[in-house]
C-alpha cells in the first residue's frame, strides 16, 4: 500500500473534466486516513492516543481546506467523532464494577471495531488488486468479432441513449415536412417489427429505426420498442467508442 | 473425447460448463465426463506450454499463462488494460463478501459515499442487482455477477480467502 512519508506527498493534485479538482488519492475516505495516522505514529490499536491522533486529523481537514478540496460531510463527522470520543475520555470514569471488562466502557471501543472492519476489506480489496494483476497477465481467445474490429466494445450508458435519443428528435424536428395524419403503430407491433428486422440482420445502427420517422409519437414508440427488447434481452446496445454512433446488435441464443 | 473438449474449450468465448459437454457427448454419463475433463486438464497442464486450462466461473477456460505475459504484451503491443480504483475495489470487496448487500450497509462499512464506485461496478457488469431487501424503503440488493469470477479468475465465491483470514491479517497490521 502506498503511504506518504510527509502531509505533502500525500495529496496528488489532479485534473478532472469540468475544472481543476483536487482528489485524495490515498485518503478515500475519513477511515483511511486513521488507519494511516495510527500505523504511521505505531501506536496500539486497542490504546489509541486519541488526543494527538485528533490533532493529527485535524490537521489534515484543515490542509484540505487550504487546497481548496471540497471536504465531505463524513470528514467532518468523524472529526466531531474524534472530537465527542475525546472528550469522553477526559471525563472521570465512573468506577468500574468488579470483573466487568476494562474495554467495556472504554469510548474508543466503538471506532476501533470500525478500523479493525475497515482494514479487513482494504485487505479484501488487496487480494482482488493481486488477482486482478494476475488475470491482466492473460489471455483467452478473443472473440471472433474483437478481431475484425479491432477493438473493445462499449455497453452504452442510460446517458449514451438519452442523448442518441435526443439526437433522433432534433433531426427529425430540423427537417420536418408535412404531416399527414396516418395510423399510428403500436409499441408491441412495433417490437414485431424489430424483431424482423433482427431475423434478417444481426446487428444494425441505432439511428436506423428513425429514418422512416413520421411523427414524433412514431420516435417515442420505437425508443420505447427498443427499450423494452434491451429488458427482454434479445438486442443489446454497445458503441465501438465512446461518442460513437450506437449499434443494435441481436442477442445471440447461447447454448 | 479428450480431444473434442480441449477443441471446444479452444473455441469457447465463455468459460464451458460441464453441461455443455454433456450436450455435445449425450450417451456419456455425466461422472465420465468428469473423469475426463479431469484428466484433460492434468495431461493439457502438466506439459510445460504457453497455455493452460483452468476452472473458473464453474466451467472451462483455456488461456495463455501468466508468466508470459511481457512477450505477449510486446507482440500484441497493448498496455494493461483499465485496471479498477482502490475504491472501487473496496466496495467490490464488500459486496463479495457481505452480498446480498444494500448501498447504505456499503457506505456504514467504508464510512464513506460509495455510490460512485458502485455506478462503475455496475457499468462493468461485476455487480448486478439481486433484488430488493423488504424493509422500508425497499433498498436494492446487490451481489458479485458471473462476470466477476471470470474478471478475478475465481471458479466460484467459495474460492475467496475468508473473511476471518484478512480480519486476522488486520489484527496483525494494526
Amino acid at each position: 500500500m502506498q503511504s506518504g512519508e510527509d502531509l505533502n506527498q500525500d495529496f496528488r493534485p489532479e485534473t478532472e473534466a469540468g475544472g481543476l479538482t483536487i482528489r485524495l488519492d490515498v485518503f478515500q475516505g475519513p477511515l483511511d486516513l486513521l488507519l494511516h495516522l495510527i500505523k504511521r505514529e505505531e501506536v496500539d490499536i486497542w490504546n489509541i492516543p486519541i488526543a494527538r491522533i485528533t490533532e493529527q486529523y485535524l490537521e489534515y481537514l484543515e490542509i484540505m481546506k487550504e487546497l481548496n478540496i471540497n471536504v465531505a460531510a463524513e470528514w467532518l463527522v468523524m472529526a466531531s467523532t474524534l472530537i465527542f470520543i475525546k472528550s469522553r475520555m477526559l471525563l472521570p470514569r465512573e468506577p468500574a464494577p468488579e470483573n466487568a471488562e476494562e474495554t467495556e466502557d472504554d469510548p474508543r471501543t466503538e471506532l476501533v471495531y470500525q478500523l479493525l472492519e475497515h482494514q479487513k476489506f482494504k485487505n479484501a480489496a488487496e487480494m482482488l488488486f493481486t488477482r486482478e494483476e494476475v488475470e491482466n497477465a492473460v489471455w483467452n481467445r478473443p472473440p471472433d468479432e474483437v478481431l475484425e474490429d479491432g477493438g473493445d466494445v462499449i455497453a452504452v450508458t442510460l446517458f449514451d441513449l438519452l442523448r442518441a435519443f435526443q439526437e433522433v428528435v432534433r433531426r427529425f424536428e430540423s427537417q420536418r415536412v408535412m404531416e399527414v395524419a396516418q395510423e399510428e403503430v403500436t409499441i408491441e407491433q412495433k417490437i414485431e417489427d424489430i424483431r424482423k428486422c433482427f431475423l434478417v440482420h444481426d446487428q444494425l445502427q441505432f439511428s436506423s429505426f428513425f429514418t422512416a420517422a413520421s411523427s414524433k409519437r412514431y420516435i417515442i414508440v420505437t425508443f420505447l420498442a427498443l427499450l423494452e427488447l434491451v429488458r427482454l434481452r434479445e438486442i443489446w446496445l454497445f458503441q465501438q467508442q465512446v461518442f460513437e454512433e450506437i449499434q443494435v446488435s441481436r442477442i445471440k441464443e447461447s447454448a | 473425447m479428450q480431444a473434442v473438449m480441449e477443441a471446444i474449450i479452444y473455441v469457447a468465448e465463455e468459460p464451458v460448463k460441464a453441461e455443455q459437454f454433456q450436450e455435445v457427448f449425450p450417451e456419456e454419463s455425466p461422472e465420465a465426463i468428469r473423469r475426463a475433463l479431469a484428466e484433460l486438464l492434468e495431461s493439457f497442464n502438466a506439459r510445460p506450454g504457453g497455455m493452460w486450462i483452468r476452472e473458473v466461473a464453474g466451467g472451462y477456460r483455456m488461456t495463455t499463462r501468466p508468466e508470459h505475459h511481457e512477450q505477449i504484451r510486446a507482440y500484441l503491443k497493448t498496455r494493461p488494460g483499465a485496471k479498477l480504483s482502490m475504491a472501487a475495489l473496496e466496495t467490490l470487496a464488500v459486496i463479495a463478501y457481505k452480498q446480498p448487500v444494500t448501498l447504505a450497509e456499503i457506505l456504514a462499512i467504508r464510512g464513506k459515499k460509495s455510490s460512485s464506485s458502485l455506478q462503475t461496478l455496475l457499468e462493468r457488469k461485476l455487480v448486478c442487482i439481486l433484488g430488493r431487501k423488504e424493509v422500508v424503503g425497499r433498498p436494492i440488493l446487490y451481489g458479485t455477477s458471473r462476470e466477476f469470477l471470470i474478471h478475478f479468475g475465481l471458479n466460484s465465491l467459495a474460492d475467496l480467502p475468508t473473511l476471518e483470514e484478512f480480519a486476522q491479517m488486520a489484527g496483525d497490521q494494526l
